[in-house]
């Protein structure tokens, strides 16, 4: 049994940081993990459905002719699905290290919470009975479903005695996505043309998505990113416990509504892009966290990196084995997260964490 | 002194017994009150509709004294479906009783912990990546089911099998049979997907007979099995060590329990598709109508009944212009209760 990665042993306050990772071997890890991004990223780019040759591929970014088929499945599906696969995994890396900061519960991830189905059921209402169609509009829908699920989630899981214990969470979570869930449905049901827009959507996917919508949420993700990468602190003091975190100073409403904050935002601008994808926010925080061990200033940007990694590698991967249809992004991360997610429920002293 | 000692525990001794006497005294006047409400939606269900049937003549079409029309829309058309619903109502009821109070969490019905999801899942395969229909989808959903619940339960085995590791496992299981309907959804062109999605929301729409006479054979073996191991809950209930030391066979009583709620739902979802809410609010309705700590199978199979078959109605005649499937009007009102619910059991620090 490794030690809870949270455990207050680590007291992030106190520089120097832990000897076993010194702080140049860090910066190495995410320089590493830069150059990842990039490999996922150009192979994102050149491999696919339709074999496209490299000089293709480069003569559709550089010089690109609209009137050429190959040229145009370059950049208007794989480039729009690998930039879209970028910001979606960034965010919902970031989400997923500020849900289990906050709630301090191993298993928080935006998606097992139904925080992205809340938002996904505010974008399918606002699409199917608001009639809004462009991102700009529907995302502040994400952000209201999103913000809601989470308030209401956390605190059905946090009443009672012991507080919010990952089951109680978790089965929180659980119950309000099926909640949530079957109302997406019943609204799809009444409404064939949002349903077979959307069907795709409610899987997962970063494919058929417009460039111009991602580039209307592209900012939001940004500014939830560098608040979520300013949030280390925060989330370090946070993980000490309430008391001595006010003990130490630390204003602790204040820290959860900001970190709640960049969580909500990122989560409703992610699935805003690709729709509700669970197990990211779950799987990333983990790895990062078993490089840099537990100090938030470093499993942060370590997440930021990774998750885009992960998501477009599972991206790709479904790409590949359903040859010549493609497994969407989504529903590949279920078939990666869920093991992932089995194995920390084995772990023996999970209920103690 | 001993005397006085022996006085007051034989007056606790009788007060126990006082109480114990009037819980049960509450417990039949609420199942004899739960039945009543099942018959008048069962008649009602039988003679509201397009063509609305008196209920004499309800009673004239069932007994074969009355016209050829009269007959073949009461026996042909509404019978089957008000029967379907009352015992798919039923099973999932005493299902989602059986697993709350196995696993001594409200929320951790099988709708929940991934059963439901996939016997749905294997329904999907079955008519979107198989091609087949009838029975044939309703042997898929119970062969979901039934290997579904032996994944869960083997990946949560470790020295035996907790509660806790149970839910959490099937939470992750449930997500991947999410994902599995998902992908087959989207395989499909949207016609079939449709039709898929109507399933999957669960609907009482053209119940046969057929379908009746499956069902009522499944239940009639399965809820008598159910009431029979139910009798081990309340020794379960105890914990598992004092269970162990009262000499109860922990594991394998657990595990007939298991098996038998898992096909309760099974053979519901068969029948009616995965009908959401039903097994989950079930037990809880059934225990605050009751109140005490007891188990509540009966009453919790008589609330699912009746909630069926309103649901059911309400579905078809609530809107004058559209009919909604029984799994939408579940999902619609259950919502909402579940929020509340999950306020209150959590509060009560029962929430896991």
């Amino acid at each position: 049994m490794t030690p809870h990665p949270l455990a207050p042993s680590a007291r992030p306050q106190a520089a120097p940081p832990p000897p076993a990772h010194p702080r140049r071997r860090l910066f190495l890890g995410l320089a590493g993990l830069g150059a990842a991004v990039v490999v996922v990223s150009v192979a994102s780019l050149f491999l696919g459905g339709r074999s496209i040759d490299a000089g293709t591929v480069v003569d559709a970014l550089l010089r690109h002719d609209p009137t050429n088929s190959d040229h145009r499945v370059v950049t208007d599906l794989r480039l729009t699905r690998t930039i879209a696969g970028l910001l979606v995994g960034a965010a919902l890396g970031l989400a997923g290290v500020i849900m289990q900061g906050v709630t301090r519960n191993p298993l928080a991830d935006p998606g097992l919470l139904g925080v992205n189905a809340g938002a996904a059921l505010a974008v399918v209402c606002a699409i199917s009975v608001f009639g809004i169609t462009s991102a700009f509009g529907y995302i502040w829908f994400a952000f209201a479903g999103a913000a809601a699920t989470a308030v209401l989630v956390y605190a059905i899981g946090a009443m009672g005695r012991d507080g919010a214990t990952p089951v109680k969470l978790a089965l929180a979570g659980a119950a309000m996505t099926t909640a949530l869930t079957s109302i997406t449905t019943a609204i799809l049901l009444a409404d064939t043309a949002t349903f077979n827009e959307h069907r795709f959507w409610t899987v997962g996917s970063l494919v058929g998505r417009r460039l111009d919508l991602i580039v209307q949420v592209a900012p939001f993700i940004a500014v939830g990113a560098v608040v979520a990468l300013l949030a280390g602190r925060l989330l370090n003091g946070l993980s000490l416990g309430e008391d001595t975190a006010r003990a130490l100073g630390q204003h602790v409403g204040r820290s959860r509504v900001v970190c709640t904050g960049a969580a909500v935002v990122l989560c409703g601008a992610a699935t805003a892009i690709a729709g509700p994808i669970w197990f990211v926010g779950l799987v990333v925080p983990h790895i990062a966290r078993q490089i840099t061990g537990p100090d938030h200033r470093w499993v942060l940007p370590y997440s930021l990196l990774i998750a885009p990694v992960l998501v477009l590698a599972a991206d790709l991967a479904g790409r590949v084995v359903a040859r010549p249809g493609e497994l969407q992004v989504g529903i590949t991360l279920a078939f990666i997260g869920a093991p992932f997610f089995i194995v920390l429920v084995r772990r023996r002293r999970l209920r103690e964490l | 002194m001993t005397t006085a000692t022996n006085n007051h525990s034989r007056s606790v001794a009788h007060h126990g017994d006082l109480s114990r006497r009037r819980h049960h005294h509450r417990v039949a006047t609420v199942c004899v009150a739960l039945l009543g409400a099942c018959g008048v939606a069962f008649g009602a269900a039988l003679s509201i509709g397009d063509v609305d049937v008196s209920l004499t003549a309800v009673l004239g079409a069932l007994t074969g004294n009355a016209d050829d029309g009269t007959t073949y829309i009461v026996q042909q058309l509404r019978l089957p479906r008000a029967l379907v619903a009352v015992m798919a109502g039923a099973a999932l009821g005493l299902s989602g009783a059986v697993f709350q109070s196995l696993l001594r969490n409200p929320l951790a019905s099988p709708d929940i912990i991934g059963i439901t999801p996939g016997a749905a899942a294997a329904a999907v395969i079955a008519l979107l990546v198989l091609g087949l229909d009838g029975y044939a989808v309703s042997v898929a959903a119970v062969a979901g089911a039934l290997g579904v619940t032996a994944t869960i339960y083997g990946l949560a085995w470790r020295h035996g099998v907790s509660g806790y590791r149970l839910v959490l496992v099937g939470i992750a299981v449930a997500a991947v049979m999410t994902s599995v309907v998902s992908y087959c959804l989207t395989r499909s062109d949207v016609y079939e997907a449709r039709q898929a999605l109507g399933w999957l929301a669960g609907s009482l729409n053209a119940k046969t007979w057929p379908t009746v006479q499956i069902l009522a054979s499944a239940v009639a073996i399965l809820i008598p099995l159910a009431l029979l191991a139910g009798r081990q809950l309340r020794v379960l209930l105890l914990g598992d060590d004092t269970a162990r030391a009262l000499g109860a066979p922990v594991e394998r009583a657990r595990l007939a329990l298991i098996a038998v709620a898992v096909g309760l739902a099974a053979v519901a979802t068969a029948a009616a598709g995965p009908v959401v809410f039903v097994a989950f609010v079930s037990g809880p309705i059934a225990r605050r109508l009751i109140g005490g700590d007891g188990t509540t199978l009966v009453p919790a199979a008589l609330v699912g009944a009746l909630i069926m078959t309103s649901a059911d109605l309400a579905g078809q005649h609530a809107l004058p212009t559209l009919q909604l499937p029984v799994g939408v009007v579940t999902a619609i009102v259950g919502a909402p209760y579940l929020l509340w619910l999950l306020t209150v059991t959590n509060r009560a620090g029962r929430g896991g």
